[in-house]
Formats: C-alpha cells, sequence, structure tokens
C-alpha cells in the first residue's frame, strides 16, 4: 500500500493535492482513500492531507502513521512540533521537500539518512515559484516518485479535481504540475509499497491507568489571560498585508473592525498599524479597505 | 456520467438522500456535517434534484419541522451532528412518537466538554432511547446505501419511525473513497414513492396530531408501541437487506460478520473504526490467531438474537466502546453484557475497552494487544479490568500543557 502525506499551509493547496493524487490513482484502478485533517481552518495554518492507495481494499484509516512518503510543501513546517511532519517516518520513508536547500543538506539538518528528493524553488524554479501552484506541483512531484502513475493519468485526474475552474487556469497548473513532474525524473519510482505491521512482531502499547486528579487541574481551563499573543500566529503568512500610506485616508475603523484577529491597532491619528507577530495574512483588511490602501504581497518578498 | 466515483461521507450522504427522491429538507449547519446541506443546497439550486430546502433557526426546529413535514405525507432528509443532535433533543423523542418516518443523518462528533471536532459516539448515543432506529456506517459505500435501506424501514407499516443514519466524523464525513451510486431506476424499484399510511395532513382535512393524554396507563399504551415497532425493524431490516442485495448486489444485516466463523477471539466495535479493527483481525489471521469481529450495523433495535448466535461458542469479546458513560463505562459493553445474560449456554468473556473518544486514534499494535488480552482473559476465566486506550506519553503531553494553562505566569495562577 501507499501511504503518502503532504504537509502544508491552508491555502496552499493540500486537499486538492491529495485529491488530485487520490484521483489518479483511482483511474489507474487502485483502491484509494484521500482526505484532508484540518486543524485551525484558517489560510496559513499548518493543516495535512494523506491519500492510501492499494490494489486490495483498504481496511487502515485516519491519520497515517507510517508513511511511505511525506511531501513538504512548506520547508518552515518542518521545525514545528504541531505541524507533525516527522511523524512517523522511518528510515524507508521518502521526503519530498519543496526548498532551495539540497538533498544532501536535508539529510544533514535532520540526522537522516532517508532519501530525501528536492522540488527546487528558487532559481533555476523562479518562473514556478507562484505560491499558488505549490499544491499541484506537489502532487505531481509525488505522482512520479510512485512510478505507479503516467502523466496522462495524472493530467485526466488533475483536470478532473480543477473542474470548476477555467480552461485557461487548468492549462496554467498543468503547465506547472509537468514541470514539477519532469523534475523527479531522475527519482522516479523510489517510493515502495509497503506491508502493515505484522501481529507476530509489534511494540506493546505503553499503556498507563489513569488516575484521579482534582477539578482543579482536571478541567480544561486555562488560568491565565491572553494567552493567545504567546503564539506567534504571524508563521502561518504566507501573503502578507502592507498597507500603502499614499492611498490610506486613516479612516480610523474599517480594516482594524474587520480584522477577525484584532490584529490591526489605531493610533491617535487614526492610522493603522498591522501586527505583523500575529497578523495571520486572511487578507480580510485588504478585501475591505474602500481605498484599496492594503496590498497583499508573497511573504517572501514582504520582509522588512 | 460514471456511477463509480470518489466520494466523501458526506457527499455520499447527499447522494443518498438525493437517489431516495427526497421531497423537503429542513437544514441548520455544524461541522462536520455542513457539506451534506450545502450539497444538497447545490443541487437544487441547479436543478439537478428537486426538493425544498429550507434553513432553520436552530436544530430544536429543524427535527419538528421534519417531523411534521413527514406527518404531511412527503419524503423529508435531515442532517445534524454532536451539539445540534442534543439541541434537538426534546423533539427527537418527540417526533418518533408521532411516528413520523424520515431520515436524519448524524455525523458523529465529540461532545463538550470539552468542546471537539473529532468523532465519538456519544452524541448518536444520547438519543439512543428516542424511538429513532439507529444504523452505523463504516465506509462511504454504506453511508449511500444506509440512508436507502433506512428509508425502506422507516416507512415499513411494521414500523413507521425515523431512522438516525450514523457516520464519523472526519474518518468518512472528510475521507473521500470509492463509491458505486446505484442506478435511479434501481432504486425506485426497491424505494417506491413515500407511502402516507398513518400520515397524510392537510389544511383541507385536518386531524390533531400528537395529542396529550393525562394517567400513565394510556401513555404506557403509546410509549410501549413506540418500542414494539422499534423492535419489528429487526425482522424487517433483514428482509429489507434481502431486497436491497437482490436489487443492487451488496450483502447487508444487522450485523456484519468479518472472518467469526472459526474465531475464538472477537471485536466487537461499530462505525467506521471497526474497518480498522478488520485491518488488525488480517494481521492477526496471518500470525496464526483465530480472531474475527462483528459490527454492529444496527443499534436501535438492538440485534439481540443476532449477537447470541454470532457469538456462541465464542472464548473472549474484546468491546471497543467508541463512548463513555460516565459512572458506567462503556455503553455496547453492557449493553452486550444485559443480552448475553439470562440465556443459557457457555456465555464469553467480555473484556471493556474504550478508545477512539473524541476521534483519539487506535492503532494496529493496540488492537493485537487487546486481542492477546482477551484470548488471555478467555483462558483464565477473569476479565480485567475495563481499560481506557490511553499511553504514557498521551499523558506527558497533557502535563505539558497544563504546565502551560496552570502554573505558568505565577500570581496569576489560580
Amino acid at each position: 500500500m501507499y501511504r503518502i502525506r503532504f504537509h502544508g499551509r491552508g491555502g496552499q493547496g493540500m486537499k486538492t493535492a491529495s485529491r488530485i493524487l487520490g484521483t489518479a490513482f483511482f483511474r489507474e484502478g487502485y483502491e484509494v482513500q484521500d482526505a484532508p485533517r484540518y486543524g485551525a481552518e484558517r489560510r496559513g495554518a499548518p493543516i495535512f492531507a494523506y491519500v492510501r492507495a492499494s490494489h486490495n481494499k483498504i481496511f487502515e484509516r485516519g491519520v497515517i502513521r507510517n508513511p511511505n512518503l511525506v511531501v513538504v510543501a512548506d520547508e518552515t513546517l518542518v521545525t514545528m512540533p504541531a505541524a507533525g511532519v516527522m511523524q512517523g517516518v522511518n528510515t524507508t520513508t521518502v521526503l519530498l521537500i519543496h526548498s532551495r536547500l539540497t538533498s544532501r543538506e536535508w539529510q544533514d539538518r535532520l540526522r537522516l539518512s532517508n532519501p530525501v528528493c528536492i522540488l527546487p524553488l528558487g532559481e533555476e524554479g523562479e518562473a514556478f515559484m507562484a505560491w499558488h501552484f505549490i499544491g499541484v506541483m506537489c502532487a505531481a512531484a509525488a505522482a512520479r516518485l510512485t512510478g505507479a502513475l503516467s502523466r496522462e493519468t495524472f493530467d485526466l485526474a488533475l483536470g478532473e479535481e480543477l473542474s470548476g475552474l477555467t480552461t485557461s487556469v487548468i492549462e496554467e497548473n498543468l503547465v506547472h504540475a509537468r514541470w514539477a513532474y519532469d523534475q523527479m525524473q531522475n527519482v522516479q519510482g523510489c517510493v515502495h509499497s509497503i506491508s502493515p505491521i505484522p501481529a507476530s512482531s509489534y511494540m506493546k502499547p505503553d499503556w498507563i491507568d489513569l488516575s484521579f486528579e482534582d477539578a482543579k487541574t482536571s478541567t480544561p481551563a486555562i488560568h491565565r489571560e491572553l494567552t493567545s499573543e504567546d503564539v506567534k500566529t504571524g508563521l502561518w503568512r504566507t501573503m502578507r498585508p502592507v498597507i500603502n500610506r499614499d492611498h490610506c485616508k486613516s479612516c480610523y475603523w474599517i480594516c482594524s473592525t474587520y480584522c477577525p484577529d484584532g490584529a490591526i491597532r489605531v493610533d491617535g491619528d487614526g492610522r493603522p498599524h498591522i501586527d505583523y507577530v500575529h497578523c495571520k495574512g486572511c487578507l480580510v483588511c485588504a478585501k475591505q479597505c474602500p481605498n484599496n490602501a492594503i496590498e497583499a504581497v508573497p511573504e517572501k518578498e514582504g520582509d522588512v | 456520467m460514471s456511477n463509480h466515483l470518489m466520494l466523501t461521507g458526506n457527499v455520499a450522504a447527499a447522494w443518498g438522500a438525493r437517489l431516495a427522491g427526497i421531497d423537503y429538507v429542513p437544514a441548520f449547519p455544524i461541522t462536520p456535517q455542513t457539506e451534506i446541506i450545502e450539497t444538497l443546497a447545490r443541487w437544487i439550486e441547479f436543478g439537478e434534484m428537486e426538493a425544498k430546502f429550507l434553513t432553520l433557526d436552530s436544530e430544536h426546529s429543524m427535527i419538528t419541522a421534519a417531523g411534521a413535514a413527514a406527518a404531511t405525507g412527503v419524503r423529508v432528509f435531515s442532517a445534524t451532528s454532536s451539539q445540534g443532535l442534543l439541541y434537538g433533543m426534546e423533539m427527537l423523542y418527540t417526533v418518533a412518537g408521532w411516528r413520523s418516518p424520515f431520515v436524519l443523518v448524524n455525523v458523529s462528533r465529540g461532545l463538550a466538554s470539552p468542546i471537539t471536532l473529532e468523532p465519538d459516539h456519544n452524541d448518536i448515543f444520547a438519543a439512543r432511547d428516542s424511538g429513532f432506529l439507529q444504523l452505523h456506517c463504516s465506509t462511504c459505500q454504506e453511508i449511500v446505501d444506509g440512508i436507502l435501506l433506512a428509508y425502506k424501514m422507516a416507512e415499513d407499516r411494521r414500523v413507521r419511525l425515523p431512522v438516525i443514519v450514523n457516520l464519523d466524523g472526519f474518518y468518512l464525513s472528510f475521507t473521500r473513497e470509492p463509491v458505486d451510486i446505484p442506478d435511479a431506476d434501481h432504486v425506485a424499484q426497491f424505494l417506491p414513492s413515500f407511502d402516507p399510511f398513518n400520515q397524510g395532513f392537510q389544511a383541507v382535512a385536518p386531524f390533531n396530531e400528537a395529542v396529550a393524554v393525562l394517567g400513565g396507563s394510556s401513555y404506557s399504551y403509546f410509549r410501549y408501541q413506540t418500542h414494539l415497532a422499534a423492535m419489528n425493524a429487526e425482522a424487517v431490516m433483514s428482509e429489507c437487506a434481502a431486497l436491497f442485495a437482490e436489487t443492487f448486489g451488496r450483502q447487508y444485516s444487522a450485523i456484519e460478520s468479518y472472518r467469526c466463523d472459526d474465531a475464538e477471539v472477537v471485536f466487537v466495535m461499530m462505525g467506521s473504526f471497526a474497518t480498522k479493527a478488520k485491518a488488525a483481525v488480517d494481521s492477526l489471521r496471518e500470525a496464526g490467531q483465530a480472531v474475527g469481529l462483528l459490527r454492529p450495523f444496527l443499534f436501535r433495535p438492538f440485534p439481540s438474537k443476532a449477537f447470541r448466535e454470532a457469538l456462541a461458542g465464542k472464548h473472549g469479546v474484546a468491546v471497543v466502546d467508541q463512548n463513555l458513560a460516565p459512572g458506567l463505562g462503556g455503553v455496547i459493553h453492557t449493553e452486550l453484557a444485559a443480552h448475553l445474560y439470562g440465556h443459557s449456554g457457555d456465555k464469553p468473556v467480555l473484556v471493556s475497552f474504550i478508545g477512539g473518544l473524541g476521534g483519539r486514534d487506535i492503532e494496529q499494535e493496540e488492537f493485537f494487544e487487546m486481542a492477546q488480552i482477551t484470548q488471555q482473559a478467555a483462558d483464565d476465566g477473569h476479565p480485567p479490568p475495563p481499560r481506557l486506550l490511553y499511553t504514557s506519553s498521551e499523558l506527558r503531553e497533557i502535563k505539558k500543557m497544563q504546565t502551560i494553562a496552570l502554573h505558568q505566569g505565577g500570581e496569576k495562577c489560580i
């Protein structure tokens, strides 16, 4: 069975990637299961999706614990424990990372000897960097890594999953997907189907008897205020809202009122200031500003 | 259009309703169910199916509207989840007593507190005494098929009760799997148009629905009639399932039995997590252990006789409850024990496990260990105390969170 997990951020198309790959396997006659696992359900928040594909009936269900391929669309997730990128990665798991670093550098950073494939970001892939294509690119690269899916099958699956979009948008996605598919030429088929854990030799679960703790401890309460300030949700952003002071009329209320996270403060002169430590990049402010004074800038270009 | 599609559990549920030729959908959104009513709303808006869709102000109104609409003699579908099902609880009991047949899908989700999103069965089990029948699905295919079966059972004149078709949030609701969409003509044969029978309320011919009774004697009569109707549903279900198999070629029964014939130890569990148990059974069989699975598809009425027959001669039963009744334990364990007690013959040893609360995963190794413990209990004749599937690393994780929640910030602590 193929067990493939896609890790990215909300808005990068990880769910779509899993569906395209799932549909491609389905078209090839596989039994398939694909699903997203929503966490915070916000643009920019870590999300993952997974695909199981097998020639036999699939009884496994839920989150994949022992992946044979982990695809990482956003390399900043690797070091974030809550994103669970490395969960269940064993010595045979193939990693596919969208990164400027080399395969060797990642092996060194993670102290792993696993095969690490790179979907290049930057220089050579410059023309293909547009972040909104990263989902289809990851799906195409993953398809090639399995060695089980032809380019034709993949293209048909992509067309099917994006069928609600215009022909030109589909075409643009196909171009990016084909580029990513080609990048994996030398590592085609490096992901191998693996069998389940045998019942004859398994690690005993480390169950414990949960003991009583008084209600002060054992109720779901947080005895502190403003804990959300401690979570640097600005890391979730893929796009950054930037206020253009030339166009901002200092209306003092619109963007700050619509911001769902209270991340826009207005000073005494009615000028808004965005708290980039907590702004999640939902871009509601940019949409609401009647003067179009808030621009959306890709995070990588928005560094100040 | 091909009739073999990749569908999420939610879209499969919408397909079930669409194929059943429903007339009316009273709706109220709630995660993880909303995709069902969104899908139906879209189909209705774009003319792909003909039905009336109405958003109500709460699940309480929604279930009232569903029961009332069924009382006018039309086929009704609705869907909810978790807190929503509980918000409508008063009306679940009420409309069941009206003997209004319709189908309500519940997408299981753990109940507050703490509030959460992923599944367990305490929401649907809260409705177990309402008079609604219950079918519990384990795959996306079963959702489409289960909804068709549910209408067939609900509308049968020996039953005339509403049915809840349950599917697990995330593990089915948002998971795509290949599904065969039954052919519409075959569905029309299997499920002819709604038979109003005891219903058919019209403005030109009004009658008093749901009158009050004073005194326990008449109350007992009506309440017990609901019970008798529910009890009829087991036999009605096997008839419907036989017709279903004849029409569509897929077999269903009150209890699905997987590799049980020569099994000494069997798992009993329901819903989508039961397919994980199948994977474990396959591995255990490969390792030479005689293990099987019994999965109740029908939970109300409780398939008492089918369980007794299936468990005859078995040594041990690992009951995995994905629910918890505080102060009691696992609901299926308790109900199964009640139905085995008082009948002649050797009884298997029942071992109670609580697992999968709030969507907590159950890993393959845990199934292997449960089988081992149950085998041991069967050999000794002594079941161990109930076991929560919970590991020391999970406790460490919660302790880490509590360090922040309870103690950090010094003077701010309570």
